[in-house]
């Protein structure tokens, strides 16, 4: 399906004329504007909106592999988890505040997806995607293991997130606007970094392993980069998650849990990152909005959006929407 | 009326066509050759016959249209089409290969009395029905792809370049094999070939293309002595 | 020492369990190249038809077979509805799409049938017998019995009928097939429905020692896979021989190497899992596709 949609979108603009970098300059503008006033706007959805950004970090990883390596994990609540118990031991153990932890949970999870990479190397398609799938389903066993560290199935109950010093935010403002600040950030860096050369080798690789490797791009480093980079926002979208539920335990990160960020990376098209926040709403929000037909509608929903999106739409919402918008954008 | 008869016939892989309007007859007991230099479009005009390529104008087989049917209906009908590289199930054993060919077939006794007929012709394939088709040699799996289509009871019979990559011995035991059944039993061929003086031993009739049409056509004798096809095609 | 037979012949009770899993994916996976994530879901879907049918008071082998009735059904309808439109699409579409799958049956079972845990009755007595001197529970035995039938008639079917030849023949050449008269893609509709059997078959198995609920097959599946993996994900026989092989490696990592604790057995399959992979890549029971980069 990374195939089906070639095109760069948001990306690399196919071409720059004057008039289409300020205008997509003025669009970004306005998006930044817009998501800095959500809370305002939205005043009692802030909590979720803040599980959306986070939600976003997290599809952001899986897009940066899925969609720029041509690998798959089904797995990234792993890494998610990583993360997310680095900040709660930390926490826990040491009494440091929670958005201090969150660069080290980001580290340690993508040093352990940079390393998982190298084996995952050997496995193609569908075998990596079974042992990322294993993965996912091992992690909450192993965590529940090592109960003088993590607290076992109990797990560890930690400080609520407050804003630091005397700063007079409502703490789910604050919790919105670190997470949003963190997202944006991330999206930034890897604007910039897929725009560049190892854009291009990641590219490569994905469009084609044989030929990338006779234009020497080193594919084994590229794609265990890749996959360590993808891991380390999986950790810091997991660190969030423990910092705002203040409570941490083995079933914080099930294998739903990858499974939903799966859905909202393909809903969101899997290549292009403008539209990663439309499947990070969807995956927050649709289960607000369905669990009130049934406690198990969500699955339902899931399930069905995932097939009929792979059936009838392989580029998800971006192909859509560029799809609605082509005939306008190509007049400009 | 002939067995086979092709009109107009087009055929296209995705943008590039293939066949741009080939007509054709095979009449029944007849051997049929197709002569013609790589990618003139031989092994396109067995596929549109089977239905294994996107094709239009008008197939008739029996006199009626196949030109929508699929190659399993295809087959259902009669005929037997043994592609380019054989089509040897190479996993399964020599035996399932030919199991595969009554795959058709309903009545079971007539199978066996068919089977013991056929492997008169092709005496080693009992003594190595066990082995795994694929670690046959060439020769071997040619000789068996035969024999999985014999076993169909075809009444066309399509070979798709038999003698590519054998020795030349094997080539004449095969087209002696196909010409004998041909003789005794009225089998009806259509034969795609590279090796144009073999075939025109075997053919009764030939058609030889060039870039997706027919350029010649005629009985073998008259093609043997054509100057054109003579130079071109049988080297003297 | 008797305790160590014991040990191995519930090993090769669950082991069997894991092989009809793990044949069921093969099954899929050598005729469609997709790996069936929802291939557990689908099972555990199937147990709950046949917990209804022996809830409303029918008896159990009646069930067990309407239940593989619908379970073959279902599993055909699936491929038609849902796979076929994806055919033609690169793998992961179709991964994607059995992962799909995998959480609308998860949800529906639990919406149909909640999720609470339901008990399900065993076919077989729960005593144990003693052969020389080692108490064998009938329970693993006729599970292990169980397996060993479906299989057998499997390999009979794929061996001496028509139908089961052609299926072989489609896996390995669908073109040929196609020239030889095989309906192909019907040919992966039935592969799918015998798939779907042999996991209600894995399914009813296992239900009465782990108790019913949606998420029954979740680690199992991973056993399965682990198995598929272990003997070569087209290899049939490896398929068998790989579930066995886990069931007692499993069995007797959780009776004599207890610092592991019953936690870490899904870890640790999925440690052999990935070493297996790594330095075979085709699985113990196949020859490498060499690929070099």
């Amino acid at each position: 399906m990374a195939r089906a949609a070639r095109s760069t979108g948001g990306v690399a603009p196919p071409s720059s004329t004057p008039l289409r970098r300020a205008l997509s300059a003025g669009a970004v503008a306005c998006l930044v504007l817009l998501v800095l006033a959500l809370p305002v706007l939205l005043e009692t959805r802030t909590y979720e909106l803040a599980r959306a950004a986070e939600y976003a970090i997290a599809i952001l990883g899986l897009v940066v592999l899925v969609g720029f390596t041509g690998q798959i994990s089904l797995g990234h609540g792993a890494f998610m988890a990583i993360g997310g118990y680095t900040s709660g031991v930390l926490m826990f153990h040491t009494g440091v505040a929670g958005a201090l932890t969150i660069p080290l949970a980001g580290v340690v999870a993508g040093l352990i997806g940079f390393f998982f990479g190298f084996p995952a190397l050997r496995l193609s398609g569908v075998y990596l995607a079974l042992a990322t799938f294993a993965l996912a389903v091992a992690v909450p066993s192993i965590l529940k293991r090592f109960e003088g560290l993590t607290g076992g199935s109990g797990g560890l109950v930690l400080d609520v997130l407050a804003p630091p010093g005397r700063l007079h935010v409502r703490p789910e403002r604050w919790l919105y606007y670190l997470t949003v600040s963190i997202a944006l950030v991330l999206f930034a860096l890897t604007w910039l970094l897929l725009r560049g050369r190892a854009g291009r080798a990641l590219r490569a690789i994905r469009d084609g392993e044989v030929a990338a490797v006779s234009f020497g791009v080193n594919v084994a480093l590229y794609k265990a980069l890749a996959f360590g980079l993808s891991a380390a926002y999986a950790g810091v979208a997991g660190s969030l998650l423990v910092i705002d539920s203040g409570f941490v335990n083995p079933d914080t990160f099930p294998i739903e849990l990858s499974i939903r960020i799966l859905v909202g990376a393909v809903v969101a098209g899997l290549t292009t990152l403008g539209a990663i926040p439309l499947g990070a709403l969807f995956i927050e929000f649709l289960p607000i909005y369905s669990q009130q037909v049934s406690q198990q509608a969500p699955a339902v929903i899931y399930g069905a959006a995932l097939i009929l999106i792979m059936v009838l739409l392989p580029s998800g919402a971006a192909g859509l929407i560029r799809r609605l918008l082509s005939p306008v954008i190509g007049r400009l | 009326m002939a067995l086979l008869e092709l009109e107009g016939v087009e055929a296209r892989y995705g943008q590039v066509r293939a066949l741009h309007g080939i007509s054709l007859a095979v009449e029944e007991g007849q051997v049929v050759a197709l002569l013609g230099a790589n990618g003139a479009g031989k092994t396109t005009t067995l596929r549109a016959v089977s239905g294994t390529v996107r094709r239009t104008g008008e197939i008739r087989f029996e006199g009626r249209s196949i030109v929508r049917g699929s190659p399993e209906g295809a087959a259902r009908l009669g005929i037997a089409h043994v592609p380019e590289g054989r089509g040897t199930f190479a996993e399964l054993s020599v035996w399932d290969n030919l199991r595969m060919g009554a795959f058709v077939r309903r009545n079971r006794r007539a199978v066996s009395a068919d089977l013991e007929r056929i492997l008169v012709h092709f005496p080693w394939i009992e003594e190595r029905r066990g082995q795994q088709a694929g670690t046959l040699s060439g020769g071997e799996q040619q000789m068996l792809a035969l024999a999985r289509a014999l076993v169909a009871r075809p009444r066309l019979l399509l070979l798709d370049e038999p003698s590519l990559g054998l020795a030349p011995l094997v080539v004449r035991e095969f087209f002696g094999i196909v010409r004998m059944l041909n003789q005794e039993e009225g089998l009806t061929v259509l034969v795609v070939e590279q090796n144009a003086n073999i075939a025109l031993t075997v053919a009764d009739r030939a058609y030889v293309l060039e870039v997706g049409e027919i350029a010649v056509s005629g009985s073998a004798e008259e093609l043997r002595r054509n100057e054109s096809v003579r130079r071109s095609y049988l080297g003297y | 020492m008797t305790e160590f037979f014991q040990q191995i012949v519930s090993g090769l009770a669950s082991g069997g369990v894991y092989a009809s899993l793990a044949l069921a994916l093969v099954l899929i996976h050598r005729s469609t190249q997709v790996i069936n994530f929802a291939q557990g879901e689908m099972a555990t879907f199937a147990t709950y038809i046949a917990w209804t049918l022996i809830d409303r008071g029918m008896s159990y082998w009646p069930a067990f077979v309407l239940t593989l009735l619908v379970a073959f059904v279902g599993g055909v309808a699936v491929e038609r509805v849902v796979i076929r439109p994806v055919e033609r699409a690169p793998v992961l579409t179709v991964v994607m799409v059995t992962i799909g799958l995998l959480v609308l049956v998860n949800g529906a079972m639990a919406w149909l049938w909640s999720p609470e845990v339901k008990s399900f009755p065993s076919p077989f007595p729960s005593r144990a017998i003693d052969v020389g001197g080692v108490a064998i529970s009938l329970q693993d035995l006729g599970i292990l019995g169980m397996t060993l039938v479906t299989l057998t008639l499997l390999y009979l079917f794929f061996r001496f009928t028509k139908v089961g030849l052609a299926l072989r023949a489609a896996a390995v050449n669908p073109e040929s097939s196609r020239l030889a008269g095989v309906r192909v893609s019907w040919m992966l509709a039935l592969g799918w429905g015998l798939a779907a059997m042999l996991g209600a078959v894995s399914g009813m198995m296992i239900a009465p020692t782990s108790f019913l609920e949606p998420n029954m097959m979740q680690v199992i599946i991973i056993y399965a896979f682990a198995a598929a993996v272990l003997g070569g994900i087209n290899s049939p026989v490896g398929a068998v021989v790989g579930g066995l092989l886990l069931g007692v490696a499993l069995n007797l990592i959780g009776a004599y190497a207890e610092f592991l604790g019953p936690e870490l057995r899904l870890p640790v399959a999925l440690a052999i899992l990935l070493a297996v992979l790594l330095v075979r890549p085709a699985g113990l029971f196949e020859r490498a596709v060499v690929k070099r980069v």
